[in-house]
């Protein structure tokens, strides 16, 4: 596989683009007309070639502009970066699953050289070589787990794992959904999840912990997950809210389908194997409405997915006073056609 | 998910007697690549092929790991246990074939820990080993008290005194000496976490008096894992399978599962991870529950079983299974 590069912003002039590639490969998340939440786990399996769910780590056209994004936002708030002192083997354990699944993965991009504790990294779209010492912080220009979260699209939760509980422990996160991990970080699963509405109730943050505290070695997870984005922002964080936030009141039904994005979150999980601790990569996926309609079975079946989503997720989710103007500009794309079942276009 | 972990084809290295009642078994991969990276204090399956059936025992894996060459487990031969350790000792031996799982970690170390105060009884010793060559390579502070019955059931205490004089404290039971844990407790930095693995009443012992000196439950971690009481013979129902069950008397419940061709989940077949944890939908009788998973509560309901420990007498059992 080849991938083309883009050069691209995620701010201010926003040009971010999907290619109809990149569009035909996207997570559409929704595999029936309606939507409430699920636990919806699966093993994270090689599946479907091309497709997201082909690789460990997905390497896509936007990760050289996305990586450099995520420096652009780390050299304003260098607290989207953290990592608590007894995390840092963990962070050992992701630098070598991602390199060497890359490299395995992707041999035309990355290189890694391993003799004994003496590794050689070559990561040839960001241009970055670097010959260093496993499990010796010193010979790396950031820790660990920064080092090689600056080159792995999407945000990364580590979570430690003791007293049957997880611990937001350490992470990287420069492309959030509303959330921060410097508010986050050293709360447990039910700490971090109190905000979410109804689904305590539901009993589903039980159901889920209980799986990932069981998340083997050699057996990673994963599942999707989406929200709602005004403009293809990847960053949109508590910190920067005053920011991004207004940019919602400027919706029409002229720039809807250029200005609003579903943003699809493909989340996998991994037990690392060194420190017994968890790594949740958070992937975010973009995609504008006028590249989403053009996939008729996705068009049909979004406008039916958000006119019925309860108020309660709508309000969670950040949209529910623009939902209105999105549902009649999705109607247009909806032809009462039956849909099929699953996520692919058809 | 399907049953268990994620299985590794291995090959039997070496078989090496440690001592009158300890062997170690060395096992390779059969593809020749390396074995998963672990954990001190994780464990592996072993599944043994044993004429008709197949035995499946956690055994805490005590090699380095760093090391991705091979695992290693030392199993303590008990001659009135249902078969596993006496299958291993017995019909095992270098060049076999046999299938592991990857590895599970339910002792982890604490990262946070300021100390790790290791305290092993006997066979118990086997998680330590693995631990301490891991907190060894990262300079972790920690300190290892041992106790044996007598010298030469020593597992591993020259090569422990020989690497760590300062660090490794062997108590013999022969010589009436204890471990005076009442002192030892007391006498810890704050930020000790202590961990322990040996026999049943030594555990209780550890747990209770670190309970009773103040310590806070989450610095006080332990590991056993049961091995399935024998019993009467009984009868099951397995309903979403349709199918009539009988478990042996040398036989567990998940075994028997098992046998039937039904696929149930499992990780540690010891009563410690929850993961086979299953729904009890009918039952005229009485449950007898051995793990260490279930609430007292929730063993009271009569709604839930951990099928790899636990047993039933009575007419009727009727599981979700």
């Amino acid at each position: 596989m080849t991938v083309i590069f883009k050069e691209e912003t995620f701010h201010d002039d926003f040009t971010f683009r999907n290619s109809p590639e990149a569009v035909k490969r996207f997570p559409f998340p929704f595999p029936e007309d309606s939507y409430m939440y699920s636990v919806n786990l699966e093993p994270h399996k090689s599946y479907r070639p091309g497709s997201v769910y082909e690789r460990t780590f997905d390497v896509d056209e936007h990760y050289v502009s996305e990586m450099r994004d995520r420096a652009r936002v780390l050299a304003e708030d260098p607290l989207r970066c953290q990592s608590l002192p007894h995390m840092t083997l963990a962070g050992w354990d992701l630098l070598e699953l991602i390199m060497t699944s890359k490299a395995e993965e992707y041999p035309e991009l990355f290189e890694l050289h391993r003799d004994g504790a003496k590794w050689h990294w070559i990561n040839r779209p960001l241009g970055i070589e670097q010959k260093f010492t496993f499990l010796d912080e010193t010979t790396l220009p950031y820790g660990p787990m920064e080092y090689i979260t600056r080159q792995t699209q999407g945000d990364f939760a580590v979570l430690d794992q003791r007293d049957e509980n997880l611990w937001m422990d350490a992470g990287m996160v420069t492309t959030q959904a509303d959330w921060s991990l410097d508010f986050d970080i050293g709360m447990n699963f039910f700490e971090w999840h109190a905000p979410v509405p109804k689904a305590h109730e539901m009993g589903i943050f039980q159901r889920a912990l209980k799986f990932l505290l069981n998340v083997q070695q050699g057996s990673p997870a994963r599942r999707l997950n989406w929200t709602m984005t005004v403009n293809p922002l990847l960053d949109t964080s508590p910190e920067n809210y005053h920011k991004w936030g207004v940019m919602k009141k400027d919706l029409t039904l002229e720039n809807m389908g250029q200005m609003m994005h579903l943003r699809v979150e493909l989340q996998t999980f991994f037990r690392l194997p060194r420190s017994n601790a968890l790594v949740f990569p958070i992937r975010c996926y973009l995609i504008k409405l006028d590249e989403l309609v053009t996939v008729p079975k996705w068009a049909r079946r979004f406008h039916r997915v958000i006119r019925d989503l309860p108020a309660e997720l709508a309000t969670y989710k950040g949209f529910v006073t623009n939902r209105p103007k999105i549902v009649e500009w999705l109607s247009k794309y909806d032809d009462g056609a039956p849909t099929s079942p699953g996520i692919w276009a058809d | 998910m399907s049953a268990g972990a994620a299985k590794i084809p291995v090959t039997v290295a070496e078989v090496t007697p440690v001592n009158e009642l300890v062997t170690r078994f060395k096992f390779v991969r059969r593809d020749g690549g390396p074995m998963p990276t672990f954990s001190g204090g994780a464990h592996t399956v072993v599944e043994m092929n044993d004429r008709d059936r197949v035995r499946r025992n956690p055994y805490s894996i005590m090699s380095d790991p760093g090391d991705r060459g091979a695992y290693s487990i030392s199993i303590r031969r008990d001659d009135n246990g249902r078969g596993g350790s006496l299958f291993m000792h017995r019909q095992v031996r270098p060049g076999m074939e046999m299938v592991i799982s990857n590895p599970v970690n339910l002792f982890a170390l604490d990262l946070r820990a300021r100390k790790h105060l290791l305290l092993a009884g006997g066979i118990g010793i086997t998680p330590f080993l693995a631990q301490i060559k891991q907190l060894s390579a990262m300079n972790g502070n920690f300190e290892l008290h041992y106790s044996v019955r007598s010298a030469s059931l020593a597992s591993y205490a020259d090569e422990l005194v020989a690497n760590h004089r300062s660090r490794v404290h062997l108590y013999h039971d022969e010589r009436g000496e204890q471990i005076d844990l009442p002192a030892l407790l007391d006498g810890q930095p704050l930020g000790t976490h202590v961990y322990v693995c040996g026999p049943k009443g030594m555990i209780a012992w550890v747990r209770n008096t670190a309970t009773a000196l103040g310590w806070p439950r989450e610095a006080v971690h332990h590991e056993e894992f049961l091995a399935p009481a024998s019993g009467k013979p009984f009868e099951v129902m397995l309903a979403r399978s349709n199918k009539l069950i009988r478990v042996g008397e040398h036989q567990s419940l998940l075994e028997a599962i098992e046998a039937a061709g039904v696929e149930a989940p499992y990780l540690c077949r010891g009563g410690a991870c929850g993961q086979c944890e299953t729904d009890v939908l009918e039952h005229e009788g009485t449950f007898l529950h051995k793990d260490h998973w279930l609430t007292p509560t929730q063993c009271a309901s009569g709604t839930k079983i951990m099928p790899c420990v636990s047993r039933f007498e009575g007419r009727t059992l009727v599981l979700d299974r």
